[in-house]
């Protein structure tokens, strides 16, 4: 319970002091430190710390996310510093504050153990992240925040919605209305059944549109094609996971109630269009910010596609998603250099990233070539669990079509990749002062040195804990 | 007491169609305040036994839905060039024959769900779904960012007399923090409506389109 609040409040009280600081210059340091402080507390939860009660505390996928969202949020925070020093002529007074109170709110996300509580703190993410997407301050950034605060807020109010219904099927059931999570599984089997088909529908398409699956996705490129590369790898790594959160929490009272197979229909189903929506996006895209959103789309697409696909894809889905987190991290933040040397985001303009910013080029490269779920790295073996589980479960069609996707993807991504990496950089991005630097390299450098360890072996501590995560959704034994 | 839930329920369902027939902004914004009004005493005449929790929320919803909010999309307004919705996606006609058949099928679904354990008044949930789906259709064939908002709080005006049936079951930190959210939400969207008007000399979200496909 106190490391619970621990967690919500040390960002909090950051983005007071941030808030406080005059200085434009001496301001960014406040993200390390509390991004470290955060750290350490986080890895004392996952290590089964002060677990908490009631309200607030962790269950093992909470427990996953937290820890994801702290990670990515300590390797931005170094990389903020060094973008917002480059930005020098802007004042990031709101946008310190805000990141802060993002990583404030997705901790309290992770914590959250009653469905209101959970609801409120989503909704305070989507509202603290909207100024970050307009920190550069043009009318493209401004139709952006407005698409995603719009979308963003219809969606969480149909989230709302949704666990309202849960509330009340607890009560057409004739329960008392205990609206934490143990509680609503404890007495899930009595619950009215067309009130909670609707409630999980509403909060899937609510939480879903946070995730930005097709065909709710419409802000996503958007936001993510304006927003600073930082901002960018928080949303899609940290954001997108947290709204996943939701949808397993939900998807595990579903199940107690024995209507697991209505739900996993509805997520393989879904998971299989985002795919083959972002396939369709990413041919051709030149925009290669706007390319990283439909990867974002497609890879939200395959987490609930293993969710749905019983015990093992659910293993490869939270994998995935810790993979997919630190994968976006690095290309995002290495999309973000590249954007700033070259003064501009198509391949239009953009080409020789190898040769003007070997670091950055490089790692972008290897970035594609591991969110692609190419061996060695990490998204390979979630991905391949995915799939293994789709075979096993006889869902031959599933698994055929997401190979397809996989490949189609593939080949659309990689020709925007390789026409960033390749080529020679013209004349003009030659001449723009920014190149590559210790506090922009080393933070993506690190999240991929991460991504390559987890795609060698899953260290003991996360295995186990996805382990209890799938048992912990309470998938019914397999019939004899 | 059901038949004043009754007559209200039906006040806020025909206050729908005002909306949806209404091309002047401001009305629209003074219906929706009339509209959040009529909200705030529903928990009142609901629960038979008013105590401290259920006054609050009420006096907070009435104070926030149909003063504060309105307040500050009316000082947004007079910002503003605009005074009409001129070129909506969908005629004003259009729009009452839509509501009408949203606040049709509000009752056919409502009528198909299992309500016998609980006993809500028999038209609140209909009224709630309705209202859910007229704020639905003004978000989605009005163009001018203000009105989108006036629609994202219908939306959330319908929920809340959802959420009437089950103020007891929510504790009452949440029902603050959900109005909270709301009261955020609607000031950041004025920030930004205000930003737009500034860049496009307009709050048409028509010009909103640069980024796409």
């Amino acid at each position: 319970m106190i490391l619970a609040l621990t967690l919500a409040g040390v960002p909090l009280c950051g983005a007071a002091i941030a808030y406080a600081i005059p200085s434009n210059t001496a301001r960014p340091l406040v993200l390390p430190v509390c991004a470290l402080a955060h750290l350490a507390a986080a890895v004392a939860a996952f290590a089964g710390v002060d677990a908490g009660a009631g309200w607030l505390a962790l269950d093992p996928p909470g427990r996953l996310v937290l820890l994801l969202v702290s990670v990515l949020f300590a390797a931005c925070s170094f990389y903020a510093v060094g973008y917002l020093r480059l930005r020098g002529e802007r004042d990031n007074k709101v946008f310190c504050a805000c990141l802060l109170a993002f990583l404030g709110m997705t901790s309290l996300i992770a914590c959250a153990q009653h469905l209101g509580l959970f609801w409120v703190a989503v909704e305070a993410t989507t509202l603290s992240s909207a100024p970050l997407l307009y920190f550069n301050r043009t009318g493209h950034s401004l139709e952006a925040t407005w698409k995603y605060l719009l979308i963003g807020s219809v969606g969480i109010a149909l989230a709302l919605l949704g666990s309202l219904f849960l509330g009340y099927s607890a009560l057409a059931g004739g329960q008392d209305s205990s609206l934490l999570f143990d509680d609503l599984v404890r007495n899930a089997p009595s619950f009215s059944k067309p009130w909670l088909h609707g409630a999980f529908i509403l909060l899937f398409v609510g939480y879903g549109t946070k995730m930005g699956l097709a065909p709710m996705h419409t802000w996503k490129p958007d936001a993510y094609g304006e927003t600073p590369g930082v901002v960018g790898a928080l949303l899609a790594g940290g954001l997108t996971s947290c709204a996943f959160l939701g949808i397993v929490r939900t998807f595990r009272v579903v199940v107690a109630a024995g209507e697991a197979e209505f739900a996993s229909q509805i997520l393989v189903v879904m998971g299989v269009v985002s795919m083959a929506v972002a396939g369709v996006f990413m041919v051709q895209q030149r925009d290669f910010k706007r390319m990283l959103a439909y990867s974002s789309v497609e890879h939200m697409g395959l987490l609930i596609l293993g969710l749905g696909l019983g015990p093992v894809g659910a293993y490869g889905s939270l994998l995935h998603m810790v993979n997919n987190g630190l994968v976006k991290g690095v290309m995002f933040l290495t999309a973000g250099n590249i954007h700033r040397a070259y003064e501009s985001k198509s391949t239009d303009e953009v080409s020789g990233a190898l040769r003007r910013l070997p670091w950055s080029g490089g790692l972008f490269l290897a970035g594609f070539i591991a969110v692609t779920g190419s061996p060695p790295f990490a998204p390979f073996v979630s991905e391949f669990t995915i799939l293994n589980a789709a075979i096993g479960e006889g869902r031959y069609i599933i698994g055929g079509l997401m190979l397809v996707l996989l490949l189609v993807i593939f080949m659309g991504m990689g020709a925007t990749v390789l026409a960033v990496v390749q080529g020679q950089p013209s004349a003009r991005a030659k001449r723009t002062p920014f190149h590559d630097r210790a506090i922009t390299i080393l933070p993506p450098l690190v999240l991929m040195t991460g991504v390559v360890i987890l795609g060698l072996f899953v260290p003991a501590p996360l295995r186990r804990t996805i382990e209890e995560a799938v048992r912990f959704l309470g998938f019914p034994e397999p019939q004899p | 007491m059901s038949s004043a839930t009754d007559a209200l329920l039906v006040l806020i369902l025909l206050l729908n169609f005002f909306v949806l027939g209404s091309s002047r902004i401001r009305s629209i914004i003074y219906t929706i305040a009339a509209q959040g009004l009529l909200l705030g005493v529903l928990p009142l005449l609901v629960h038979e036994s008013i105590g401290v929790r259920e006054g609050l929320v009420s006096v907070g919803a009435i104070a926030l839905k149909s003063v504060v909010i309105p307040r500050m999309l009316l000082r947004a307004m007079a910002d503003l060039p605009i005074r009409r919705e001129i070129e909506p996606l969908v005629g004003y006609r259009t729009s009452l024959l839509l509501g009408a058949a949203a606040t049709g099928a509000s009752m056919a679904l409502a009528a198909r769900l299992p309500l016998e354990i609980v006993h809500p008044p028999p038209l609140l949930v209909p009224a709630s779904f309705a209202t859910v789906l007229t704020g639905f259709i003004v978000l989605t064939t009005r163009t001018k960012a203000i009105t989108q908002v006036l629609g994202y709080l219908m939306l959330e005006n319908g929920i809340f007399i959802f959420g009437v049936l089950l103020l007891e079951a929510m504790p009452f930190l949440v029902e603050v923090g959900v109005l909270l959210d709301l009261f955020v939400a609607i000031f950041v969207m004025g920030i930004i409506i205000n930003h737009i008007s500034r860049e496009f000399a307009s709050v048409s979200t028509e010009r909103l389109a640069e980024l796409r496909e």
